[in-house]
């Protein structure tokens, strides 16, 4: 691809306190990844109210991407940090990776 | 901030800087390569080559020039040697510099020449390094200093920990009476609302409201497909997915002490408290707004890593990102990664970065400083005459 640095190692080594995934605001219906996240059975931490609750995964979540902590029909909003960030492109389930693939912008209307 | 005593540059306007730079600044394009030689015969002098100054006309006109007066008048600059082609937007932009009362002069090129400038303008620049080299440091208050915030090459982790470090900042600096500036006019869609809401009067709001609507119809008015640009690819590669997740980080930095004005583009503040200024959100553009509007020390949470710097405004990175924290140590200035992991909190974090905005302020080299980015671009509003 033309880029010659050999590529890092990415994976990252979070202390084994630290949670999976956190969720800015109760009812948020996504949390993201804090550490690379395998499938299996998670936690969740919500930052507004430090509730720690369990997830179901079951896709890979890389650092930083983010997880479906409910079932979103397809073009429903998809709630974070308490207020609409995007639109459901596809129905989502629990515990799958949510990204660019699977929802889209509701404001940039030419960006779909 | 207020353990250890904090010490500035205090510019004859009664202004405070952080940082003592001789300046030599290019009214135009043409003007860069004598302003580069002058600042490589007198050492310690800082050439600040840019792109524009030619043909410009109305508002972009406008904002040029704003911005060459503002970097000048910014109280992390000394003294400052101007060079254009020709005398009379030479003179604009010394006269703008001068009303500051620190030493500037101006030189043109027409009839005189690159060489004949550079012997000039060199003479004049050793004086001015020297009369620098004896401002003093002197203690100064934690509320004569202007910061602003801008994050870049955000990722779902500066929503989660970067900014809301930096809102720590924010609201402790105001409410110690300093004045903070943010802005990223496009990067606030889907929080929009929220911004508004938190205006201190109608005024203000309707102000803010038409910049948002100004910017966004300008946008709109391309029918471009902003996917690729808005979010970036880094910003996808990091996870993030739409504009609005990206504003409400981008918004997580901001405090929650309402915002007493709506600047245009390279204003000087005139109100003490959190500022919006309508600006781009390219992060040389917009820090070179910020130096032009007189901030002292620039916040900047990273996602990714952008790696930015400023000639005169000390950038001070700060991540959440174990990954980036990891691999692109040089230029973090400081890791809260621990957040992600609640391995501390946010009052933690706040105060660390109180620390060090404390230190910088002291002298401290940031990374961007140290590795010695000095990028410096204009925001250009439309094409020339």
């Amino acid at each position: 691809m033309g880029q010659t640095l050999e590529a890092v190692d990415t994976r990252t080594q979070a202390p084994p306190t630290a949670p999976a995934f956190l969720a800015h605001n109760e009812g948020d219906m996504v949390a993201v990844a804090v550490q690379d996240v395998s499938p299996g059975t998670r936690t969740v931490v919500f930052m507004d109210s430090d509730r720690q609750a369990e997830i179901d995964v079951t896709e890979e979540v890389p650092l930083g991407h983010k997880v479906a902590l409910v079932d979103l029909a397809e073009g429903a909003d998809v709630i974070e940090y308490g207020v609409r960030v995007a639109l459901a492109r596809q129905p989502i389930s629990v515990g799958q990776l949510v990204h660019v693939h699977n929802v889209r912008s509701a404001r940039w209307q030419n960006s779909r | 901030m207020a353990e250890q005593p904090l010490t500035g540059y205090r510019r004859p306007d009664g202004r405070v800087g952080v940082r003592n730079h001789v300046v030599i600044l290019p009214v135009d394009d043409l003007s860069n390569a004598v302003c580069e030689h002058i600042a490589a015969t007198i050492p310690g002098t800082l050439a600040l080559p840019h792109a524009y100054g030619r043909l410009q006309y109305g508002e972009d006109f406008d904002l040029t020039f704003r911005t060459l007066i503002g970097t000048g008048s910014n109280p992390n600059v000394a003294a400052v040697v101007v060079v254009g082609i020709e005398p009379n937007w030479t003179n604009l932009v010394v006269e703008g510099i001068a009303r500051t009362g620190k030493p500037v002069q101006g030189f043109s090129i027409e009839r005189h020449g690159d060489l004949r400038v550079l012997a000039e303008a060199a003479r004049t620049a050793q004086q001015f390094m020297q009369q620098a080299s004896e401002v003093r440091r002197e203690p100064v208050a934690q509320d004569e200093l202007t910061i602003s915030i801008k994050c870049g090459e955000s990722d779902t982790t500066t929503g989660l920990g970067s900014c809301p470090t930096v809102s720590q900042a924010v609201d402790r600096h105001v409410a110690a009476g300093g004045t903070v500036i943010f802005g990223e006019t496009s990067e606030l869609t889907g929080g929009e609302d929220i911004i508004a809401g938190r205006c201190a009067t109608d005024e203000v709001r309707a102000r803010f409201q038409a910049m948002y609507d100004g910017y966004i119809a300008e946008i709109e008015s391309s029918n471009a497909n902003l996917l690729g640009s808005q979010p970036t690819q880094g910003n996808i590669r990091g996870g993030l997915s739409t504009i609005e997740e990206k504003a409400l980080g981008n918004i997580a930095k901001t405090g929650s002490v309402p915002v007493v004005d709506a600047l245009e583009p390279a204003m000087t503040p005139t109100q003490r408290g959190l500022n919006f200024m309508d600006s781009s959100s390219a992060a040389a553009e917009f820090i070179t707004l910020m130096g032009a509007a007189g901030a002292a020390i620039h916040l900047f949470p990273t996602g990714q890593g952008n790696i930015i710097g400023n000639p005169i405004v000390p950038v001070i990175k700060i991540t959440a990102n174990p990954l980036t924290a990891r691999t692109m140590t040089e230029h973090v200035d400081l890791d809260v990664s621990g957040l992600l992991w609640r391995e501390y909190g946010l009052r933690e974090a706040g105060d660390r970065l109180m620390e060090l905005i404390g230190r910088v302020a002291n002298g401290r080299l940031t990374c961007a400083e140290a590795l010695g980015h000095r990028e410096f671009v204009f925001t250009k509003l439309y094409r020339s005459a």
